[in-house]
C-alpha cells in the first residue's frame, strides 16, 4: 500500500526586528518549540512589508503566510503597525476573493516579551495551514517541480 | 555575482546537537556564488573571526553569510569582524540558525534541512547587498531624567559630576519619591530622611542639574543624541523666584480638608501646600481642585499673607522644548489598588492599611505624629497581623505573577521597629516564603524572629473580618501545623503589591521604549544590558525596570549613569545607513511618502533630470538620511514604486521569499 506523505505546508513569517523578531529569539532560548515548516524574515517594521512581497510568496508555492509586529501603540517607530494592520485587512480580503482563504494570512502582534505567544501562534497557524492543504489558487506553476 | 563565503558555527552543541553543520557546509557549497564554506566550534570567538578574516582575505569574498546565532546577539561582532578584513560591514548576513532553529526543533533532518534553506535566504540577500556607509549625527550633551525620585536623583547626580547638564522631570511638586515617604529603611534601620534629603539638597544645587517638578513630559522626537522633548510645567499660582518658602500662606489657608497624597490620603492638608517639610524646591502649589480662590473668586488669602508677593493666581502651564543626547526613565512605582481583595477587608475597615500607609503612620511627620495607633480609635493595638504577598506572586487576574521582591524585607523591618519601640505588642506575621537574598539580609529577618520574637506563621489568611467590638479576626492557615487559625487582631498591615507608576505606559510609547506585559520596561538585554532600554538613546534606573530596594536602585542609577556618560563622551554618532531613497526617475512628487513617514525626513526637491533622454526640471521626493530612522513606511505607501530601502530592499527580501518557497 503506498504511504500518502505527510503534508508540510511552506509558511514564511515576516517578523519586525523589535518586537516580533525579539519575540522568535525567546521562544528560541525558552526552547518553545514549533514545527520547522515556519521560515522567519526579518524585516525593520511590520510596515515594511509590501503586499508585493505576499503574493510574490504565495506565487512561488508558500501554503500560508503570516505577518508578525509590536502590539499597536508599542511599533518601534510609533506606528508602522497601524499601516501594517490598514494594508493587510485590505490585502486579505482581496487574497480571500481570489482564492487564498483567510486562514492562510494572518497579523499577529507578538512583543519581545512573549516567546510564549510566538510560539502558540505559529504552531496554530502551523495547524491551520496543514488543514487547508496545500495552496493551489495563487502558485505559478512553472515554480512547481 | 558576489564571491561569498559561509561560516556555520556549532555554538559548541547548541546548534551541531541539533543541525547537522557539516552536510550545511556541504550543501550550500553548491549555492550560486558561493565560493568558501566551512563550520567552527565558535564563530564569535577570537579564533573564529580570524578565521572569517582569513577567508575574505585569502578568497577575495565580497560577501558573506554567518549561520550562527540571532543577529540581535552577533550581527555587530561579525560586521566588525568583516570591516577589519576589508569588507564593508554591510556586506555580512546572518541566517538565525540557533534561536529560530536548532533550539526549537527536536529532529536532526529537519533542523538540518530547515538550516539550509534559512542559509540560502541569507546568500540570496547578500548577492544584492550594497556597500552601505553610515552617515555622521552631531550630540547634544545634556541629559533629560523623567522622574526625581532616589533613581532619578542619583543618576542625574552621577552624570553631573561627569561635567554634564542634566534636567530632572518630577510630576509632583518636590523630587524625593517613595523613599522620601518611608521612615526608617532596611537593613540598617537609618532613618529614610536623613539619607535621603542631603542627595536632594546636593541635586538641587548643583550647578549641572536643573529641576523641572510639577513639571511632566509632553512629547518626544529626534532619537540618540538628538531627543527634542517638550515639558509641561503645570501653573504652580506661586513665584519660584519669589516665595522664600515661609510657609505661612499655608497656615492661613482656610481650605484644609485635601487628602495629602504625601500621607497616603490618612490625613489632610491644605489647597496651598508643599508635600512634606523637607520638599524641595521649598515651593508650595496650589491645588485648584479645592482652593477656594479658584472656585469661587472669593478668599485670596495667600495673596494678602504672603510678604514676598510670590502668590500669581493667574500663572498658566507653560511649555518648555529642550534638546538631549540621552534620556533616562526613571518613573519608579506605585502599590497596587485593593479594590478586588476584598477579603482583607481594607475598603471596610480602617485599622486595615497597607505597608506603605504603616511608613506613614510609623514617621513623626505622619497622620499620627509618629504614635502606632488605630486610625479608627486612635486606641494603641496590642496584636498586630501582617499579611505578606498580597497581590505578588498571584496567579489569578487580581494580582501581579512576580515577586515584589521588597515586602519580606520590610515587612520584616516594620515588625521588628515595632517590637522595639513598643514590647507588649505581639507582632504575627504569614508569609508564603522568607526571600531575604542580599548582603545582611537574612540576618535582619533571623533578628526579628530571634531577638525580636516576632511569631512567624507558614500559611495564608483567608479572610479578614471586622467584629462588631472594632477588632478585626484572622482566619488563616498554618501550614506547617497543618491547622486552620483565626485570631483577633487591633491592626493588620499589607504587604502590597508593587507595580509600575501608571504613567509609564505613556512614557515609553512616547520613547518607543518596550515595556513588558506588566508594564516595567524592557531592557536591551535581561544580562548584558540591563539599564539600557532597545531604543538607542533611552535608559532605565530604578523599579521602573523591575522591583527592588534602595541600594539596587542606587546601583543601577549609577549604572544607568555610567551608559549616558558615555554616550554624551562622543561628538559624533554613527546613524544607521539603512535608510529609505527615492528613485528620481520613478518618482512623480505626490507626497504620499511625506504623509506617512513618522518622522518628517521626506522633502521635496526640484530636480533636473534625464528621462530617457528627456530632459526636464521634477519636483521628486528627497530622504533626509540623518532622520529617516528606516522603518519602511514610505516605501510601501509609495504608488510608483520609487521608494525603497537601503539594506532592506525590495529586490533583497523578495530573494529571501524566493529562496525560501524554493
Ligand atoms: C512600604 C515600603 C517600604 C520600603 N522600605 C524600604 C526599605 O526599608 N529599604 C529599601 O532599601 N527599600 C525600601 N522600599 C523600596 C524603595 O521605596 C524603592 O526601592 C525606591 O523608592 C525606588 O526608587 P525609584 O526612584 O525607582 O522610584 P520612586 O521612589 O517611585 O520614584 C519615582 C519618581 O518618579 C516620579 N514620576 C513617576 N512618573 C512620572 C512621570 N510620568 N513624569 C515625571 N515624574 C514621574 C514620581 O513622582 C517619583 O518621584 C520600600 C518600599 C515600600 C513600598
Ligand atoms: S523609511 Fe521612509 S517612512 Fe520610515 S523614517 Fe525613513 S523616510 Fe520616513
Ligand atoms: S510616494 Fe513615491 S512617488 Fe510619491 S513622492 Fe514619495 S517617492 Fe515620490
Ligand atoms: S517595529 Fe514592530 S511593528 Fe513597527
Amino acid at each position: 500500500m503506498p504511504v500518502e506523505k505527510e503534508f508540510r505546508p511552506k509558511i514564511v513569517a515576516f517578523c519586525c526586528n523589535w518586537c516580533s523578531y525579539a519575540g522568535a529569539d525567546l521562544a528560541g532560548s525558552s526552547r518553545l518549540g514549533y514545527p520547522a515548516d515556519v521560515k522567519i524574515i526579518r524585516v525593520p517594521c511590520s510596515c515594511r512589508v509590501n503586499p508585493m512581497f505576499i503574493l510574490r510568496a504565495f506565487e512561488k508555492g508558500a501554503d500560508g503566510v503570516i505577518l508578525c509586529g509590536c502590539h499597536p501603540g508599542d511599533c518601534h517607530y510609533s506606528t508602522g503597525n497601524y499601516y501594517a494592520r490598514r494594508r493587510m485587512t485590505l490585502l486579505f480580503s482581496l487574497l480571500d476573493y481570489l482564492g487564498v482563504e483567510e486562514g492562510r494570512t494572518r497579523v499577529e502582534w507578538v512583543s519581545a516579551a512573549e516567546g510564549v505567544k510566538f510560539s502558540t501562534v505559529m504552531n496554530e497557524f502551523v495547524d491551520k495551514i496543514r488543514s487547508l492543504g496545500e495552496n493551489v489558487r495563487l502558485g505559478d506553476l512553472r515554480c512547481k517541480n | 555575482m558576489q564571491r561569498i563565503g559561509v561560516f556555520v558555527c556549532h555554538c559548541g552543541s547548541n546548534i551541531a546537537a541539533t543541525v547537522d553543520v557539516k552536510r550545511v557546509v556541504e550543501t550550500v557549497k553548491k549555492e550560486q556564488g558561493v565560493v568558501h564554506a566551512e563550520d567552527y566550534p565558535y564563530m564569535c570567538s577570537e579564533a573564529g573571526q580570524a578565521l572569517i578574516a582569513a577567508a575574505i582575505k585569502e578568497k577575495n569574498l565580497g560577501g558573506i553569510v554567518v549561520c550562527s546565532c540571532s543577529p540581535r546577539m552577533h550581527e555587530a561582532t561579525f560586521r566588525k569582524a568583516a570591516e577589519r578584513a576589508g569588507l564593508n560591514p554591510y556586506m555580512v548576513e546572518i541566517a538565525n540558525i540557533r534561536e529560530h532553529c536548532s533550539w526549537i526543533h527536536k529532529d536532526m533532518e529537519e533542523a538540518t534541512e530547515k538550516a539550509v534553506i534559512l542559509a540560502r535566504a541569507a546568500i540570496a540577500k547578500v548577492h544584492l547587498n550594497s556597500h552601505l556607509q553610515p552617515g555622521e549625527s552631531l550630540v547634544t550633551k545634556r541629559a533629560l531624567v523623567i522622574g526625581g525620585g532616589i533613581a532619578g536623583i542619583q543618576t542625574a547626580l552621577d552624570i553631573a559630576e561627569a561635567g554634564y547638564e542634566v534636567d530632572i522631570v518630577e510630576k509632583t511638586p518636590s523630587i524625593g519619591g517613595r523613599m522620601s515617604q518611608l521612615d526608617k529603611t532596611f537593613p540598617t534601620l537609618d532613618c529614610s530622611a536623613c539619607i535621603l534629603t542631603p542627595k536632594m539638597v546636593d541635586a538641587a544645587a548643583h550647578e549641572k542639574i536643573n529641576l523641572y517638578t510639577y513639571s511632566e513630559v509632553e512629547s518626544v522626537s529626534g532619537f540618540v543624541g538628538n531627543f527634542s522633548v517638550d515639558i509641561r510645567k503645570k501653573a504652580r499660582f506661586v513665584d519660584m523666584n519669589k516665595c522664600t518658602g515661609c510657609g505661612l500662606c499655608q497656615e492661613k489657608c482656610p481650605s484644609k480638608k485635601a487628602k495629602s497624597e504625601f500621607n497616603r490620603g490618612l490625613n489632610t492638608r491644605s489647597a496651598i501646600y508643599t508635600p512634606f517639610a523637607q520638599a524641595i524646591p521649598n515651593v508650595p502649589v496650589i491645588d485648584t481642585e479645592s482652593c477656594v480662590k479658584m472656585k469661587t473668586g472669593k478668599c485670596g488669602l495667600c495673596e494678602k499673607v504672603c510678604q514676598a508677593g510670590a502668590i500669581d493666581y493667574s500663572q498658566k502651564d507653560e511649555i518648555i522644548t529642550e534638546k538631549y543626547g540621552a534620556i533616562v526613565v526613571a518613573t519608579g512605582f506605585d502599590t497596587i489598588n485593593l479594590d478586588q481583595y476584598g477579603e482583607y477587608a481594607y475598603n471596610e475597615s480602617p485599622d486595615v492599611i497597607t505597608s506603605l500607609e504603616l511608613e506613614r503612620v510609623m514617621n513623626a511627620a505622619g497622620p499620627t505624629k509618629g504614635h502606632l495607633e488605630r486610625l479608627s480609635d486612635g486606641k494603641a493595638p496590642k496584636e498586630i497581623v501582617f499579611i505578606q504577598c498580597v497581590g505578588s506572586r498571584c496567579d489569578d487576574h487580581r494580582g501581579k505573577p512576580y515577586c515584589s521582591k521588597i515586602c519580606c524585607m520590610y515587612t520584616a523591618k516594620h515588625a521588628m521597629l515595632i517590637r522595639d519601640k513598643y514590647p507588649d505588642v505581639n507582632v504575627t506575621v504569614f508569609y508564603i516564603d522568607v526571600r531575604t537574598p542580599g548582603k545582611n539580609f537574612d540576618e535582619f529577618y533571623r533578628r526579628a524572629v530571634e531577638e525580636y520574637g516576632v511569631n512567624y506563621i507558614k500559611g495564608q489568611v483567608g479572610k479578614v473580618v471586622p467584629q462588631p467590638d472594632g477588632s478585626l479576626l484572622v482566619q488563616g492557615s498554618d501550614l506547617l501545623d497543618g491547622k486552620q487559625i483565626k485570631m483577633r487582631a487591633d491592626m493588620v498591615v499589607l504587604a502590597t503589591a508593587i507595580e509600575p507608576e501608571a504613567g509609564v505606559r505613556k512614557i515609553a510609547t512616547m520613547l518607543t521604549a518596550s515595556i513588558d506585559t506588566n508594564n516595567f520596561l524592557t531592557e536591551a538585554h535581561p544580562k548584558l544590558r540591563p539599564v539600557e532600554s532597545p531604543t538607542a538613546g533611552v535608559f532605565l534606573s530604578g523599579v521602573c525596570q523591575g522591583p527592588k530596594d534602595i541600594p539596587e536602585t542606587v546601583s543601577q542609577a549609577g549604572a544607568a549613569a555610567v551608559k549616558v556618560i558615555g554616550l554624551l563622551a562622543k561628538d559624533k554618532l554613527l546613524t544607521n545607513p539603512c535608510t529609505a531613497e527615492s528613485d528620481t526617475l520613478l518618482c512623480n512628487g505626490c507626497s504620499v511618502c511625506q504623509n506617512v513617514c513618522p518622522y518628517g525626513a521626506i522633502g521635496y526637491e526640484d530636480k533636473e533630470v534625464n528621462d530617457h533622454g528627456i530632459r526636464e526640471t521634477r519636483r521628486v521626493a528627497v530622504v533626509n538620511s540623518a532622520l529617516c530612522q528606516g522603518c519602511g513606511a514610505c516605501t510601501v505607501a509609495c504608488p510608483s514604486g520609487a521608494m525603497d530601502l537601503k539594506g532592506f530592499s525590495n529586490r533583497q527580501i523578495l530573494a529571501e521569499v524566493d529562496a525560501i518557497c524554493r
